[in-house]
């Protein structure tokens, strides 16, 4: 009696300390990187890399390259998607397959991709210089590699969310008599709104974090293509703590959103009850 | 509040369902005829190609002159342009407007031009009408279940609509709000004197909103007829079930003093 109840809690034991030590164990690896980040090297030599020359002009740039990207994504993802979700067509399935792609492959895949579809001697890029156009290393190649890796997570959002729209609410409001614009501006887009936010959250924070197709397709150019990610490669060359700087500046962006995501949804929960008894 | 008597609500049409062929005729006149059915019968399906969210193969739907549907011609109305009214089981109200936004949503998309503040008070006199007007600003996840059925059929209404289409009115309600509910529609659909099509898996609704009834068996129309005769004389199994309330056909014995009795149009 006593040596089961004994082996009993030994094994409780053992099972507390294997699970405890297993979590613990990726916890601390996770951790560590960041903790090492903020602390070597001390603050000083954090705002010395701050000053950097490369850091203003790669803020600056990756700042506007990031918006835009942003914007041209929910632009043409917007409405891409409220057809996707309603699209009873079988092949806008596998459209939202391969839309999802560029998350899973390589960035350096996505910079070859596009430098064979839009390069000097691409696909179409012939046709663009003809046009008196070439967008392969410059600003515009840029957001153009943003928009490729990061549309996806907008996209994958904003279908999610149109098609998560309770279906007779939409069938109400054409039976009351709504246009087809007068349903998607006045009932689906701010019902999905809070989803298209946090689409569109994650959207920037990847096309903000982007560097193998910007490097692939746009090159490193400072003040030209060089964003903060291509930078912190670029001061790495030069001096760590540079490169630091440089990172905890992507950092505290990363972590800001996360806490606006997080809180955005903590209200959305509070003022969103489902309205069904 | 009254609508065109002459206009008659006449349907004829087939749609492949996967399981079955829906086929069903039928006609409404100003009156209100109960769909049942067993569970995957096509009651709802029916509803939906009145509506114009299902297209049927072949067919015709058309209320008076107004052709909806029609396969030989090539007609097909968008559900837009139909002006029925359509409540659905958990009532359709836009989660993110408030009640009176709800309403001076079927305003603005009627065909008059209104400011809108035009539209807010036109919606006002909506809910003031079915005693609404204090709720006018809460969210429908702030109201109850009775409340928020009368504020769809305020908005229904609103969008001033040539027949109704009520799927299951009562089924998501508690048994008090039921009753209530019940007692409310059955006044409004009588004083509105439109064609009404309810379909309903409850022989309360039936009895205390409608004067015909129309069994759907497996996409077919297994018995249509009054209300009472089919109450009698249950045409088939499931209408014999449908009807087998605690009180035997022909006795109407009422155990609640504020159930829809009153309100029982035979």
């Amino acid at each position: 009696m006593i040596g089961r109840f004994l082996s009993r809690t030994t094994s409780r034991n053992l099972y507390g300390f294997v699970m405890v030590g297993l979590g613990g164990i990726l916890l601390l690896f996770l951790v560590l990187p960041f903790v090492a980040l903020l602390l070597d090297g001390g603050p000083d030599s954090i705002l010395r890399g701050l000053g950097c020359a490369l850091t203003w002009p790669a803020m600056r740039l990756s700042l506007g390259t990031s918006l835009i990207s942003v914007g041209l994504v929910v632009l043409g993802g917007t409405p891409l998607a409220w057809w996707l979700a309603r699209s009873r067509w079988r092949s806008a399935r596998w459209l939202e397959i391969l839309l999802q792609l560029p998350v899973v492959i390589p960035p350096a895949v996505g910079g070859i991709a596009l430098l064979l579809a839009f390069g000097r001697r691409g696909l179409f890029g012939g046709v663009l210089e003809r046009l008196g156009w070439s967008p392969a290393f410059s600003s515009v190649a840029v957001v153009m590699a943003q928009v490729f890796v990061s549309a996806p997570f907008y996209m994958q959002a904003a279908v999610q969310a149109f098609g998560r729209l309770d279906r007779n609410l939409l069938a109400v409001g054409r039976s009351l008599g709504a246009s087809p614009p007068r349903l998607f501006f006045q009932v689906a887009l701010p019902l999905a709104r809070p989803w298209l936010i946090g689409g569109a959250a994650m959207t920037w924070a990847r096309a903000l974090g982007e560097f193998g197709a910007t490097l692939m397709f746009a090159g490193n150019m400072t003040g030209k293509t060089q964003t903060l990610p291509l930078a912190i490669y670029t001061a790495l060359e030069l001096d760590i703590h540079t490169a630091q700087a440089l990172s905890l500046l992507l950092v505290a962006f990363a972590f800001a959103l996360l806490l606006f995501l997080r809180r955005f949804n903590r209200n959305l929960e509070l003022t969103r009850r489902p309205a069904s008894s | 509040m009254s609508g065109d008597s002459s206009s008659r609500l006449s349907i004829a049409v087939e749609a492949e369902l996967g399981p079955f062929l829906l086929q069903a005729s039928l006609e409404v006149g100003a009156e209100s005829l109960a769909l049942v059915g067993p569970n995957g019968s096509g009651k709802t399906s029916l509803l939906l190609a009145v509506l114009g969210l299902l297209k049927p193969d072949r067919g015709r739907v058309a209320l008076g002159d107004d052709v909806f549907f029609d396969s030989e011609l090539e007609i097909e109305l968008p559900t837009e342009e139909r002006h029925l009214a359509y409540l659905p089981q958990d009532f359709g109200l836009f989660p993110h407007l408030t009640a009176v936004q709800n309403v001076a949503f079927a305003l603005a998309c009627g065909p008059e031009r209104m400011s809108k503040k035009q539209r807010r008070n036109q919606a006002m006199g909506w809910l003031d009408r079915f005693g609404l007007g204090a709720l006018a600003n809460r969210n429908p996840a702030q109201l109850s279940g009775g409340e928020r059925q009368r504020i769809a059929l305020a908005r229904a209404l609103a969008s001033s609509p040539k027949a109704l289409l009520l799927d299951e009115p009562t089924a998501s309600l508690d048994v008090e709000a039921r009753t209530e509910v019940r007692a409310f529609l059955a006044e409004s659909i009588r004083s509105l004197g439109l064609p009404t099509i309810l379909v309903t898996h409850d022989a309360k609704d039936a009895e205390a909103l409608a004067s015909r009834v129309m069994v759907l068996e497996k996409g077919r129309v297994a018995a249509c007829g009054l209300l009472a005769d089919i109450r009698k004389v249950p045409p088939t199994t499931f209408a014999s079930k449908f009807f087998s309330s605690p009180a035997p056909a022909g006795v109407v014995v009422v155990p609640d003093p504020v159930n829809d009795g009153e309100f029982r149009h035979d």
